[in-house]
């Protein structure tokens, strides 16, 4: 017998099984259902729901399979008299104190008790006492709590404990009394913390924007992609009469796991923003007017024909099919003046700028690293999925350093912090000395450049002293790029190449510039006053969802485009997987997908081979233009480094969480999380 | 001989007095038709005509929003939105049901856990201008409150066979 498999008999069916498994794992594996609330595959085993009692031959009582680890000869018994009887009598005791309402729990018709109720519940109660009251608790923006139904498995408590590090709701008293709240009067406050709507098998804990808008049963399932960060975190969007009711995770195990950030789950509210561009405007004589598409992209082509200098801005979360049409654009008009970099602010070594900025890794592959170094970055607002895994790296023993001016939290053991000074300065002391150690150590080590070193005055410095620590330690070194789209724009070429970069298009006067989903006030850190020096140039035509303030100032004309949610296309994420996803949302409005605005345009400058009849077809040239780049490392060198006078610490650079583009802003349960209440300067969040 | 028969019973004037003798059996016999609308034919407790959405007795509506009888009815004549009531509660922001999709089934109110959608024995109505065929909610909770005790009446005589 070899040591690796443990033989083992399930319902008369011989299961080769690896030592230490559980059984409820064996029998998952080869599909005899088990049922259970409690267990979940990426949390501990708690084995309280007793749900999974199964017979074991030998053993006097019906065994929790969840708890119970294989051994050689066992033999199981899912489905034998005594194992239901176990499991009905399961059911029979938590049926007790459910409050039975599931014609008003949004949980009914996807709910994990109800669907084994049918399986294992009796018709008629026997019981006749009184049934257990439990007072909600307020935890926050985000999830809504009816306590009454809550059957005590405890995943929402294990969450906390193993996934978000960061314990949040407990349980607090005994016996029947058992209560799941948070520690004291508090809101859940996580960047992860709504993914306990997914895991709570009833409906105590549940969506709260979304609270009884719709039915399970009602919605259609599209599959999509989170328009938020540089993961693109697999999402299915429910939809129903054409409008998203709520977005819910689509496993993949080599991206997000079964989790998404709160981010992604409730940024859908901003579709139905009453912030939204119902209709093309134009500036008539100082005075904003609405106007028909057919003139709207009229006026916009005839300024783009007549125009000797044209800038093009797109926002690093457009998708690539938009990126190509705005570079084939570009190149008929004969400018080379297009950018998606709009948040960088140091241009200086951007000839060094690899083609496809990229981890440095797969992210799967994060959590095998043996160390890693972060240097500026804010990674659990910028890629809480990143982080997760960075988390589960350093839980598994892996040596986790950060190089930042601001200290943020983490909740794992953070091997060196270094912070308190400008990031060049930090890169250049001595106290980096033992990290380098730690990486010169390790098999595999990755030195990853956050955002907040993207954004940073000195980015050049940075990124050659990061790359000087890399080849220095053997170090892989990764990066991680604003938008969700970063490595998509650049592999499509939405770069100036000899043209003129983010930051210099608004310095010069141009005769016509483009912005595709930028919100200039917020977006656009490339150039200091980027409102102001916009509304200098000579005719803006900004291609946006949102209509604001800042866009009314800066812009000559605005075309209403659809959102995430109403267009197809492509992000391509940091690690280089083309995730594609279609419409799912009706647009609102009058707003087109930006890929036939941009088509249209094409058509009416008079562009050849702008004939294209869906997405696919810009994809599929798209794909051919871009072919096969590898992820390149920077080629850089850091020798003789010195900070440029811009190194300053980088509190006023970060990005908060609920603050990164257009759709997070106004995602109005986002704004109201602690996280963002903190971040807009409220006292008491 | 059939012949002779035959000549004798004409001149008895025999067919005519075979269909009188017809008119003299229905003469006293009790009449089957009624003179509409004047006279009515007796219903059912059952019966399923015109729907209504009812309140409890302390004005609040029944309906949940559930959304039972949407999913359940094999016409699809029920649209139904819902959201956080002024109180906090599962209500309905739409409850739509299209009267010329509608085959009267009764699905929707055995589906129903509260008793709110009921068929009340109204089949009298009639629409004259399109989209009239849509019973709004306040229709339905119209024709609730006008016909309560009829609804109430009819629910406890069928009670028992439940």
């Amino acid at each position: 017998m070899s040591d690796d498999v443990v033989n083992i008999e399930v319902d008369g069916k011989p299961v080769e099984a690896r030592p230490g498994q559980m059984v409820i794992e064996v029998t998952d594996t080869i599909g005899a259902y088990v049922p259970r609330f409690c267990y979940h595959e990426k949390l501990s085993i708690a084995a309280n729901c007793r749900m999974c009692l199964v017979d074991i031959e030998g053993a006097p009582k019906p065994i929790p399979a969840c708890a119970q680890p294989v051994s050689e000869g066992m033999k199981v018994f899912t489905r034998s008299p005594r194992a239901i009887s176990a499991q009905k009598a399961t059911m029979e005791f938590l049926l007790i104190n459910h409050p039975l309402d599931c014609p008003i729990c949004d949980q009914g018709g996807e709910c994990e008790l109800q669907d084994l109720a049918m399986g294992y519940g009796r018709d008629v109660s026997r019981y006749n006492d009184g049934k257990r009251v439990v007072k909600d608790k307020d935890i926050g923006p985000l999830v809504s709590t009816d306590m009454t139904r809550c059957i005590h498995c405890t995943r929402c408590v294990r969450f906390g404990e193993e996934i978000q590090g960061k314990p949040q709701l407990g349980t607090t008293l005994r016996g029947e009394n058992v209560e799941i709240s948070t520690y004291v009067e508090q809101n859940i406050d996580h960047e992860l913390s709504a993914n306990i709507i997914d895991l709570c098998p009833v409906g105590a804990l549940n969506n709260k924007p979304y609270r009884y808008s719709a039915r399970a049963w009602e919605m259609a399932q599209h599959a999509t992609i989170a328009p938020h960060d540089c993961v693109g975190s697999n999402l299915f969007a429910h939809v129903l009469r054409g409008t998203v009711k709520r977005i819910v995770p689509r496993v993949n195990e080599a991206i997000n796991e079964t989790w998404i950030p709160d981010r992604d789950r409730f940024s859908y509210q901003a579709i139905y923003s009453q912030d939204r561009l119902q209709k093309p405007q134009i500036r008539d004589k100082g005075e904003w007017r609405e106007l028909e598409w057919e003139d709207a992209l009229e006026s916009a082509a005839a300024a783009l024909r007549d125009a000797d200098e044209i800038g093009m801005l797109t926002s690093p979360s457009a998708t690539i099919e938009e990126g190509h049409l705005v570079r084939r654009l570009a190149e008929h008009l004969g400018t080379s003046n297009i950018d998606h970099r709009i948040e960088r602010r140091d241009f200086k070594d951007q000839s060094q700028d690899p083609a496809f900025p990229w981890l440095g890794c797969r992210i799967a592959e994060l959590e095998d690293q043996d160390a890693i170094l972060v240097i500026g970055s804010n990674i659990r607002d910028e890629a809480p999925i990143l982080a997760h895994r960075i988390r589960k790296a350093a839980l598994g023993g892996a040596s986790v350093s950060f190089v930042n001016s601001v200290e943020y939290e983490y909740f794992f053991d953070v091997d060196h912090y270094l912070a308190g000074a400008g990031l060049v300065e930090l890169l250049s002391s001595d106290g980096i000395e033992p990290v380098l150690e730690k990486l010169r150590q390790a098999d595999d080590a990755l030195v990853l450049l956050g955002n907040v070193a993207g954004r940073h005055g000195a980015f050049s410095s940075v990124r050659a002293l990061a790359a000087d620590i890399a080849r220095r330690t053997g170090a892989k070194l990764g990066t991680l790029s604003p938008g969700a789209n970063s490595a998509g724009l650049s592999q499509a070429g939405v770069l100036p190449g000899d043209g003129l970069h983010a930051g210099a298009m608004l310095d010069q006067a141009l005769d016509a510039v483009v912005l595709l989903n930028i919100e200039p006030d917020t977006d656009i850190h490339a150039a200091p006053d980027a409102v102001a020096r916009l509304a200098k140039q000579k005719f803006v035509i900004a291609m946006t969802p949102f209509v604001s303030d800042a866009l009314l100032e800066a812009a000559d004309l605005l075309l209403p485009v659809g959102t995430f949610a109403e267009t197809s296309g492509t992000f391509v994420n940091v690690e280089g997987t083309w995730q594609s996803f279609g419409g799912i949302a009706s647009p609102i409005g009058e707003s087109r997908p930006a890929w036939k605005v941009l088509r249209v345009l094409g058509n009416l400058v008079e562009a050849d081979g702008f004939d294209y009849v869906t997405s696919e077809d810009v994809l599929a040239e798209c794909r051919e233009a871009v072919g096969e780049i590898a992820p390149a490392e920077y080629a850089g060198s850091g020798s003789g480094v010195e900070a440029n006078g811009d190194d300053k610490p980088s509190e006023d650079i970060d990005t908060p969480l609920y603050s990164v583009d257009a759709l997070v802003r106004r995602a109005t349960a986002l704004q109201r999380t602690p996280a963002a209440r903190r971040a807009a300067g409220e006292e008491d969040a | 001989m059939n012949r002779v028969i035959s000549y004798f019973k004409t001149f008895a004037l025999w067919e005519l007095l075979k269909g009188l003798k017809v008119t003299q059996t229905n003469w006293f016999r009790k009449s089957v038709t009624l003179e509409y609308p004047e006279e009515k034919t007796p219903q059912s407790h059952r019966f399923r005509g015109l729907h209504a959405l009812r309140r409890y007795p302390n004005g609040e509506e029944r309906c949940i929003a559930c959304k039972l009888c949407e999913a359940v009815c094999p016409a699809l004549a029920i649209t139904i939105e819902s959201d956080v009531g002024d109180d906090g509660t599962r209500r309905t922001t739409r409850y739509d049901i299209d009267l010329f999709k509608c085959i009267y089934c009764g699905f929707c109110e055995e589906a129903c856990p509260v008793d709110a959608i009921v068929e009340t024995r109204l089949h009298e109505y009639h629409m004259e201008e399109p989209g009239q065929n849509i019973m709004t909610k306040d229709k339905l909770l119209a024709v609730g409150d006008k016909y309560e005790a009829m609804i109430a009446a009819d629910k406890a005589a069928d009670a028992k066979y439940k």
